[in-house]
């Protein structure tokens, strides 16, 4: 097995199925030549050549429709988005376009385009960069969102996302990028989209995280370990659909729960998420369930980014009041 | 069948006014600039590159945040906004700093911009101005609609807004033409064709000749400018102006210029998309170069003159700097207070959440 970064893993990815299946394309604003600006695309126009993987123009909402187009040509797109904070530019194509394909065309056409995409705070990026907007593609029905927090989900996810028959929006954590590596089988393997995975196991509470979320509610556990409190962690890793099953089960074992996301707190996934457990569990728990979240205002880009951002500590103490309740 | 794209394109031809060898010409177009007002535009000039000099630096040593580097562009950015009244508005693109800085903008508030902080986003009352746009392109559209406002009230005012290349393949710049031209209304929308868009060659962000030519399709004047002329950019901007003050409606802008440094100070490395002959040849054509070479033939500047302003600059900036650092850091909370006129309820509990936070 090798040791890869979260990028070396996208990267390796994509080049595996742009071997297995020569219908899948990868294009983006400088994707090219350049590899992308984080190098998520280094050396594929190289191996692949300029058919394959190829620059676009400076247009999202043109790289969208592109997209559909392709697809409906019969080719697997895998367009990037430079940024997810460009996303108002492709929004028609995503969510007017794309996700109703295959309902408007009564499944005679499908829209099978995977759109990978950089997000998420902590990187000190300008604004519209950093900002975690999955919540506004999870509302929309037709589209899965997938969100990978280590190397070796990475590859299984977006193996497994560029294979899937329906569009995916695929984001990656900026900070996961290169702030740790880990093993990756060299081989093509796929993970399951839609399905969670149990990152730490625990007895006495819940913690349901993504993306870089997982990472300080693993800190958290870490923690909460010295107190004698063994939490277990819940990386969705699909935050649209979300897996139900795993949770609840983990619900039913360890009573307490709190939801983590770096998004804004109002109507994002971790409401979702606290909905469904009452639902279908109210009577397994011991305390409400709690959220850890950023405050309800445009992302603080550069100064105040470290208070905004929710981190390690905000989980403890949440943990703790859901344990004392 | 006739096609046209041929003829039309060839009629698009680059105005200039000084060469390379700081010689005129192009005596006609030759605006009518005093003796002080050519000193002036040097100076900026001077000032400006220097800025960008210690800018790069300052955000080498973490002193400063997100910056786009600006050496090669001044022609095209000070000749513009040389062009402009006080009470002209700008739509700024991320690389369209030094613009604000002449129109009015405190230093030490573009440093605040450059870090993050909203003080750097709030314009002084005499400075008619949106902060930077970082999304490309989106400041065309509003372009238009501040000229439109302008026109409904009568006012002998213009809209100016700036995008690169790349910018031209966005929905919004097209959109952006059109509604001015429809509207007749008194905007200026300035390309900045530096050649790269990041790593993408303009050659490959449209099959166009020209970018100025993009005007034709809306029904407005477009014309191609050596952008690294600044008496060139400046009578283009002026003429573009009166025009549309006097209700001749708006003027799409291309200025031939060139980024010397990388597109932002954020891991772009421009070696990987362009050759150093490239740079070389583009350096022959500097702005400061040609144009200091035009009023030394004029007894107009002379070295003294030259390290004077340097000093200057690097004065100004060393006390602005020391400035921003003065400046109380952005708090969380004052983000929550630019989001409403009124806090609404969940902003009023977390208000309290993160005084607390922010107070240890």
């Amino acid at each position: 097995m090798a040791q890869m970064t979260m990028i070396q893993a996208i990267t390796d990815a994509m080049r595996t199925e742009l071997k297995n299946d020569e219908n899948v394309l990868v294009f983006g604003e400088d994707v090219g030549q350049n590899g992308g600006v984080f190098r998520a695309t280094e050396g594929l126009q190289d191996e692949f050549g300029e058919d394959r993987v190829f620059d676009t123009p400076l247009a999202e909402s043109g790289i969208g429709g592109l997209s559909i187009g392709l697809a409906l040509e019969g080719y697997r797109p895998v367009p990037e988005i430079q940024f997810f904070g460009f996303v108002y530019e492709v929004m028609d194509s995503i969510s007017g376009q794309m996700s109703r394909m295959r309902y408007r065309s009564g499944g005679s056409h499908t829209n099978p385009i995977t759109i990978r995409s950089p997000f998420g705070g902590g990187v000190h990026t300008p604004e519209l960069h950093a900002d975690s907007l999955e919540g506004l593609i999870a509302q929309q029905p037709g589209i899965k969102v997938v969100i990978p927090s280590t190397p070796y989900d990475a590859k299984g996810l977006l193996i497994q996302s560029i294979r899937d028959n329906d569009p995916v929006l695929f984001l990656e954590h900026m900070k996961l990028y290169r702030s740790f590596r880990g093993e990756v089988p060299e081989e093509e393997y796929t993970l399951e989209l839609g399905k969670a995975d149990i990152k730490r196991e625990g007895k006495d509470v819940t913690l349901i995280a993504y993306g870089a979320m997982v990472h300080a509610s693993l800190k958290a556990a870490e923690e909460l370990e010295k107190d004698g409190i063994e939490a277990e962690v819940i990386d969705l890793r699909t935050v649209s659909p979300i897996d139900i099953d795993t949770i609840i089960e983990s619900v039913e074992k360890t009573n307490r729960v709190v939801v983590v996301q770096e998004a804004q707190r109002q109507a994002g996934v971790a409401a979702n998420i606290v909905a469904e457990i009452q639902e279908r569990a109210i009577l397994h728990l011991e305390a409400p369930v709690l959220r850890v979240t950023a405050p309800d205002t445009v992302y603080a880009f550069s100064e105040a980014e470290e208070v905004w951002l929710p981190n390690h500590k905000d989980i403890v103490e949440k943990v703790n009041t859901v344990i004392n309740f | 069948m006739k096609y046209v794209l041929e003829s039309v394109e060839s009629q698009f031809e680059m105005f200039q006014i000084l060469n390379e060898d700081g010689k005129i010409v192009n005596k006609d177009d030759m605006p009518d600039l005093s003796d002080e007002d050519l000193k002036e535009l040097m100076r900026r000039m001077v000032y400006t590159r220097i800025l960008d000099q210690r800018s790069i630096a300052l955000n080498r040593q973490g002193r400063l945040g997100f910056y786009a580097p600006t050496a090669g562009q001044e022609a095209s950015q000070l000749g513009s906004q040389f062009a402009l009244e006080q009470d002209d508005f700008i739509l700024p693109g991320y690389r369209d700093v030094p613009q604000l800085i002449w129109q009015g903008l405190p230093l030490y508030q573009a440093f605040l911009f450059s870090r993050g902080h909203y003080h750097g986003n709030q314009m002084p009352e005499n400075v008619r101005a949106l902060s930077p746009q970082i999304i490309i392109g989106a400041q065309y559209v509003q372009a238009a609609g501040v000229a439109l406002g302008m026109k409904k009230r009568g006012k002998k005012t213009v809209a100016i807004t700036y995008t690169g290349d790349g910018g031209t393949s966005q929905g919004d710049f097209y959109e952006g033409i059109n509604f001015a031209g429809a509207y007749q209304a008194p905007a200026i929308f300035i390309v900045q064709n530096n050649r790269f868009a990041i790593s993408v060659p303009v050659e490959k962000q449209t099959n166009a000749k020209t970018l100025a030519q993009k005007a034709v399709a809306a029904g407005i004047e477009g014309i191609q400018v050596d952008g690294m002329d600044i008496l060139a950019v400046y009578a283009v901007t002026k003429d573009a102006r009166n025009r549309a003050v006097n209700g001749e409606g708006p003027t799409l802008i291309e200025t031939m210029t060139y980024r010397y440094g990388p597109h932002t100070m954020a891991g772009d490395d421009p070696t990987r998309y362009r050759t150093d002959d490239q740079d070389s040849e583009w350096e022959k054509k500097d702005p400061l170069v040609r144009f200091r070479k035009f009023l030394e033939g004029k007894k107009l500047w002379s070295e003294e003159e030259e390290n004077k302003v340097i000093e200057e600059a690097k004065d100004d900036i060393k006390k602005a700097i020391k400035e921003t650092d003065a400046y109380p850091k952005q708090k969380v909370t004052d983000l929550m207070e630019n989001m409403f006129e009124e806090l609404p309820s969940n902003l009023q509990e977390q208000m309290e959440e993160y005084k607390e936070k922010e107070s240890k």
